[in-house]
């Protein structure tokens, strides 16, 4: 599979997540966004760049519950709840957002 | 379905690089977290090299995934048994490893160390308490 934004393509998995973490750019998760019916506000970014940065830091795409927890203590109570995390990402806010993120399917996620 | 939590061990015997074996389960012990179980991990012998300080891979071209043992206290997996003979046979301490540590939940979120040295005695003693062992 692959996906086309910023007029070039990018190779995908048979689950539509990035192959190669390191092509990611913005244009990638946008056009996800888009063939998912989602337009990325702040919210989304604030998740998304999360996510990089957690992976950046420990190599792996978090569990959705551990998703959870990190959000809650990092970026406040109100975002580390799965309610406020499916509101931004309805498909999961792990396997979705990852996905937007470029990172691989989240370790821990059945 | 029986909702009895159960004690898993994951024992670790061998290098970080060069096999899976260390990748592999690391990963399932991630997995395995999500089923809130007793968890476990052992490492023993070259297993102990897992947990060494300032990996370097760029010269085998294998992902060098030790930053991800930082993430097992946030997968609740907070027992992490080092063989102290094992150590000592390799002119290791403590020292060498990384400092890997958990929030206690039930402490005012403490920050508490996650490795606990343990005599082979004393691990052996812990492996005859588990309901499950696997051995990578």
């Amino acid at each position: 599979m692959a996906i086309e934004a910023n007029g070039k393509t990018f190779e995908t998995d048979e689950e539509g997540y990035l192959t190669n973490l390191g092509e990611w750019e913005s244009a990638i998760a946008e056009e996800m966004a888009r063939e998912d019916d989602l337009e990325l506000n702040d919210e989304h970014w604030e998740i998304i760049n999360f996510l990089r940065e957690y992976y950046e830091e420990y190599q792996i795409a978090p569990a959705v519950r551990v998703l959870t927890k990190a959000v809650g203590k990092r970026l406040g109570k109100e975002k580390g709840n799965s309610k406020y995390l499916y509101s931004l990402f309805p498909y999961g806010p792990g396997k979705q957002a990852c996905r937007f993120a470029g990172l691989p399917k989240p370790t821990g996620c059945i | 379905m029986s909702e009895q939590i159960k004690k898993f061990m994951y024992i670790n015997r061998r290098a970080p690089y060069g096999t899976i074996y260390a990748w592999e389960s690391l990963e399932v012990v991630l997995i395995g977290a999500a089923f809130d179980q007793d968890v476990h991990v052992a490492f023993i012998d070259d297993g102990v090299y897992q947990l060494l300080k300032g990996q370097d891979t760029s010269a085998v071209d294998m992902k060098n995934f030790s930053p991800t043992y930082q993430a097992l206290g946030d997968y609740d997996v907070t027992k992490l048994y080092v063989e102290k003979e094992s150590l000592e046979e390799r002119g290791l301490t403590l020292e060498d490893l990384m400092p890997l540590t958990y929030e206690d939940e039930d402490d005012d979120w403490a920050e508490k160390d996650s490795i606990r040295l343990m005599s082979r005695a004393e691990l052996a003693d812990i492996m005859d308490e588990q309901d499950i062992l696997f051995s990578f």
